[in-house]
């Protein structure tokens, strides 16, 4: 079963292949991505079984032995993660025959939507350091070209930005990929959870622990480092946007999760409380920065920050409640984020604008789209049955038993805050009339493209259903954080693997 | 040789930081090089510095070698930081073109008040700046984040 985990990366380079060199029409290429897409949702359905039924999947790229090679590796964690981004890479795909022109696709639009699905996936299953670094490159350079198509000029502003702080982010993911390196003589994960105990000098560890705190916090736009967020997502395409919003943070944050469990399990006594402050305060300034904005599209980037903060809650407090609560969180936040950016284009479709003073009476035209919004805005504050409630009940419950009543009540009071600025959403674009006379007027449209819809829809869906069923993905989300805090059978599926298969010839 | 190394490395290190605290975009390109060059010496040598020995293993074993692993690692981000660089560079032209600047902080136009962008991806040509449109709150909203540069 292990050639699963190559073939979930096989599959979304191919089709990245196929769609650049295919001679057909643009519309084409769109069924051919979302060919590619269904495949690597189903191919991610069976990892996550299979990972679900028989633990750790892991294979040895070119049959070298582990420490040395390069390990492919998939614990529950990383499956949960690879089947919510197949799903909401899947979503985008059909999305993007709603807002992505002609131009774009030829442009080679879905070539770098599924290389960047390509380095997500990559990222979530790979257990070596470097392999992650190289990952991560090709998640990036993916998401600078879909963030430079089209080429318009805001979307240029927001690039030079976007590009900017990343590129320093992964030089400094790489010069301490190094250190590490040097350190320990070794870039396997599992590897490096036995070997850095070992380092006679542990603060030096602790400085390269910081280093990478600082690199991946860039990239899940951790606090004093986000501004790049805010000010480019909303000159993406919605496409575009809610890839971006629902997924590159977050693996940013899944990457800190690993690298802090697996790697630097010993400097917990000092990154933690540095990881709560961090959190609280990215909550904060994310829900504050929300509150300002009058742009439907930065109101809900700011979000995106203000949930990267409870997610580091969950590494911060560092218990299997708490971790299975991140993990809980991650998962909600994926799915929700991507599902409001989506509806977000709606409104704007509907009204002819984002901007919450030109917008109006959208209940009025469209009474069902409007409940689904509530609904969804709904869950993302954590009003109960919904799933945004069952990540924050357990990110509380875990607060309460390790008496970190402080952390609590901040979380009690940022999802207050969080209510203000979606309820000015929905009071301003849909309770209030319709601003006598708009702007922009004349680029209203009174139907929701099927394709829009249908992604909606389905997102809404499987939200609303773990938000009624949270029980599958709760029991799941504690299993995955126990092993996180116990890599033992991570580090066995690394290493033993490798034990056994001596000589290459094996493996195949 | 390590002491020349690491002090090479904080120098240029130093310099691109320098470089990169500028608001102009074309030395903040520079600093990018300077700076993936220094990440890649960093690696190399904590990688482990062996002096006028190939990384091979002649036969028989006892001759000193290098450890080609840290090379291999160069290699590999020296590939990548050239792709980063080039396509930065691009940008960056682009940018001046599209914007008429390479100043980062008169790169306003995404952060502008919301307001002053349609749904039209193409509304860069603003300007038309209708007077309902500038509420009380934009002022807050243009200066916040951003420009981190």
């Amino acid at each position: 079963m292990t050639w699963l985990l190559i073939l979930s990366l096989l599959v979304p380079m191919t089709t990245a292949a196929v769609t650049f060199m295919w001679p057909g029409r643009s519309e084409s290429k769109g069924y051919i991505s979302i060919a590619g897409m269904v495949t690597l949702c189903i191919i991610s359905l069976i990892l996550l079984y299979n990972v679900n039924t028989q633990g750790t999947l892991s294979n040895q790229m070119g049959g070298w032995q582990a420490p040395m090679g390069i390990t492919l590796i998939a614990d529950l964690f990383s499956a949960i993660l690879v089947v919510v981004a197949a799903f909401v890479a899947l979503a985008v795909s059909i999305h993007s025959f709603s807002d992505i022109g002609e131009e774009k696709v030829n442009g080679g639009f879905h070539t770098f939507l599924h290389m960047l699905i390509a380095g997500v996936v990559g990222a979530f299953i790979t257990g070596d350091l470097f392999n992650l670094y190289v990952w991560f490159e090709v998640m990036l350079i993916s998401s600078f070209a879909l963030l430079v198509l089209g080429g318009s000029k805001i979307q240029l502003d927001g690039a030079v930005k976007y590009v900017a702080i990343n590129l320093i982010s992964t030089v400094v993911l790489l010069a301490s990929i190094g250190l590490i390196y040097g350190l320990t003589g070794t870039l396997n994960m599992a590897d490096l959870h036995q070997r850095v105990p070992m380092v006679e000098n542990q603060s030096l560890v602790s400085v390269v622990a910081v280093l990478f705190l600082i690199a991946f916090g860039i990239k899940a736009a951790v606090f004093p480092l986000y501004f790049w967020l805010p000010a480019s997502y909303h000159t993406l395409p919605i496409s575009v946007s809610a890839m971006f919003a629902g997924l590159m943070t977050k693996v940013g944050v899944y990457a800190l999760i690993r690298t802090f469990t697996l790697i630097f399990p010993g400097e917990h006594d000092s990154i933690d409380i540095v990881l709560l402050v961090l959190a609280v305060v990215t909550m904060i300034a994310g829900v504050l920065g929300a509150m300002t904005q009058t742009d439907i599209r930065r109101i809900l980037s700011f979000h995106v920050i203000a949930s990267i903060g409870f997610m580091l809650l969950g590494l911060g407090l560092n218990s299997t409640l708490a971790m299975s609560a991140a993990v809980f969180y991650m998962v909600h936040g994926i799915l929700i984020k991507a599902l409001l950016f989506m509806m977000a284009g709606i409104i704007g479709r509907l009204g002819g604008s984002y901007d919450l003073s030109e917008l109006g009476g959208l209940y009025q035209d469209r009474p069902g789209f409007s409940i689904l919004f509530l609904i969804a805005i709904l869950t993302l504050i954590g009003i109960p049955p919904l799933s945004g409630f069952w990540a924050k009940v357990m990110i509380i419950e875990a607060g309460l038993a390790s008496s970190d009543y402080f952390i609590i009540a901040m979380v009690l009071l940022i999802s207050l805050i969080t209510f203000i600025p979606l309820i000015r959403i929905w009071s301003e674009a849909f309770w209030k009339s319709a601003p006598a006379q708009s702007t922009h007027n004349n680029k209203r449209s009174t139907d929701i493209a099927p394709a829009a819809l249908i992604p909606v829809l389905g997102l809404s869906l499987a939200l609303f259903w773990i938000g009624l069923q949270p029980a599958w993905l709760i029991d799941a989300a504690d299993r995955s954080a126990q092993s996180l805090l116990a890599p033992q059978a991570y580090i066995e599926a690394v290493l033993s693997d490798a034990t056994e298969k001596v000589l290459p010839e094996d493996q195949s | 040789m390590e002491i020349l190394m690491s002090v090479l490395i904080g120098v240029l290190m130093s310099v691109s930081v320098w470089l990169m605290l500028s608001r102009n975009l074309v030395k903040f390109l520079f600093g990018l090089v300077l700076i993936s060059n220094v990440a890649n010496l960093i690696i190399f040598t904590v990688g482990g510095l062996t002096v006028g020995a190939p990384p091979l293993i002649v036969d028989g074993g006892s001759e000193v070698y290098a450890n080609s692993l840290p090379q291999a690692l160069v290699l590999t981000a020296i590939v990548i930081g050239f792709g980063l660089v080039s396509f930065t560079l691009i940008l960056a032209l682009k940018a001046y073109q599209a914007l008429g600047t390479v100043d980062v902080d008169e790169m306003l136009l995404a952060e502008q008040p919301a307001g002053h962008q349609a749904v039209n991806e193409n509304a860069a040509t603003e300007e038309s700046a209708p007077a309902t449109t500038t509420t009380p709150d934009s002022d807050a909203a243009g200066k916040s984040p951003g420009t981190p540069l």
